[in-house]
């Protein structure tokens, strides 16, 4: 079954681009190779957008090698080691819209606005990240090389 | 494939048959302690207000809930663990709050008590009091199963900017972890709460409008029929759980 869906939501990643607020990603397979803004992030900024409660919030379900955060979740895989697991183009769809590898997924689609029921009126009809806050998360995730789970 | 399949429901029996369980017992020890002590409990100041209400006549040429009901120990007794039920007038399911504002507006002629003002919380709070102790007991009527089945749908529906079913994390993932947060089961076992956070007594629609408001959401309205399918669906799921009410939560 989840084989099925699995297969499915490649074949579909395969044709559609993924569009938000302007911006397009084209997906090849489960990644999307190119830079939203045609240029790498900042990773500092990064870090900081993935702490930020209110911004990223990744932390909320994820853990890593966030020493002076001391609540981290653990609904989610560590953090740590992101970016020696995938490639860059794979975290990247994977940030935009987790739930084009795994529909079943409660990570949010940080860079999709259809498809949503519900959105309150302050965030309607924007991503949750712009392109380019995605690019500076991904530009962080990227340094996350090998490094073990606290 | 049919191997994964029965993989898959094995899970699914497996999850089913966990426990379910108050969030009472995911809290710290001297908040169970200030929970279990009506001296240390807050929400019992909201009992007390409601019981002095209980007494009172609204306006001079009205009647207090006393007049007609009587003594609210025997009165009320249970009468929370079965709520919400059908309302055969307004074709309905209808909360406990929301019964007391109707008797309030057709029985006593008085003003209508704001949902979540300070009154209708102390009211609530004192009837949902005489229900401590009993197990939940949802009517099974027709009505009432078809607001379950309505709350239920809610209750799976992913919402919002975040895209978060209520099942997704009370479901699935209770009792791991959000950000320090261990996530509750989400039963509605103590309202009102006297919620540390809120540093005061709310109901499950504030409640609910908090975590709708979390996974950015566009809250339903207090009183609507959302909320009370929402709530039929909870009680439903957590019935024969014991009722707490005044809980403390976090």
């Amino acid at each position: 079954m989840k084989l099925a869906w699995f297969l499915a939501s490649l074949l579909l990643a395969m044709a559609v681009p993924v569009m938000a607020s302007g911006q397009a990603g084209m997906v090849t397979g489960d990644a999307v190779a190119q830079s939203l803004t045609g240029s790498a992030g900042d990773a500092a900024r990064g870090r900081a957008i993935i702490v930020d409660r209110q911004k990223g919030f990744c932390l909320l379900c994820h853990s890593g090698p966030f020493n002076e955060e001391p609540l981290q979740g653990n609904l989610a895989p560590s953090l740590a080691g992101a970016g020696s697991r995938w490639t860059e183009g794979q975290l990247r769809l994977r940030l935009m819209d987790n739930k084009r590898i795994n529909p079943e997924s409660i990570m949010p689609a940080y860079h999709r606005i259809e498809g949503l029921n519900r959105v309150g009126p302050v965030w309607r009809d924007k991503p949750i990240l712009t392109a380019a806050e995605i690019e500076d998360v991904l530009a962080f995730l990227i340094g996350l090389q090998g490094e073990r789970a606290p | 494939m049919k191997r994964i399949i029965l993989a898959l429901l094995a899970c699914a029996s497996v999850a089913g048959a966990e426990e379910r369980r108050s969030g009472l017992l995911d809290m710290r020890p001297e908040a169970q302690a200030m929970q279990r002590d009506d001296s240390m409990n807050p929400g019992m100041l909201w009992v007390l207000d409601g019981e002095a209400l209980w007494g009172r006549k609204p306006t001079p040429a009205t009647q207090s809930c006393a007049d007609c009901h009587g003594d609210a120990a025997v009165s009320m007794r249970d009468v929370a663990a079965r709520y919400p039920a059908f309302d055969i007038a307004r074709g309905a399911a209808i909360d406990l709050a929301g019964r007391i504002i109707q008797c309030r507006e057709t029985r006593q002629g008085a003003a209508p008590l704001a949902r979540e003002g300070q009154e209708l919380l102390a009211l609530t709070s004192f009837v949902a009091h005489q229900s401590r102790g009993s197990p939940i007991a949802p009517p099974d009527d027709a009505g009432m199963r078809a607001a379950r089945a309505q709350g239920r749908e809610i209750f799976m529906t992913r919402l919002g900017q975040l895209d978060l079913s209520c099942a997704q994390c009370h479901d699935d993932h209770a009792g791991q972890r959000l950000a320090g947060s261990i996530i509750p089961q989400g039963h509605p076992t103590g309202y009102p709460i006297y919620r540390l956070e809120w540093q005061g007594v709310g109901s499950l629609q504030r409640r609910l409008r908090g975590c709708m408001v979390g996974v950015r959401a566009e809250p339903f309205a207090y009183g609507s029929a959302e909320f009370m399918a929402i709530e039929a669906y909870l009680m439903g799921r957590a019935r024969g759980m014991v009722l707490e009410t005044p809980a403390i939560r976090p």
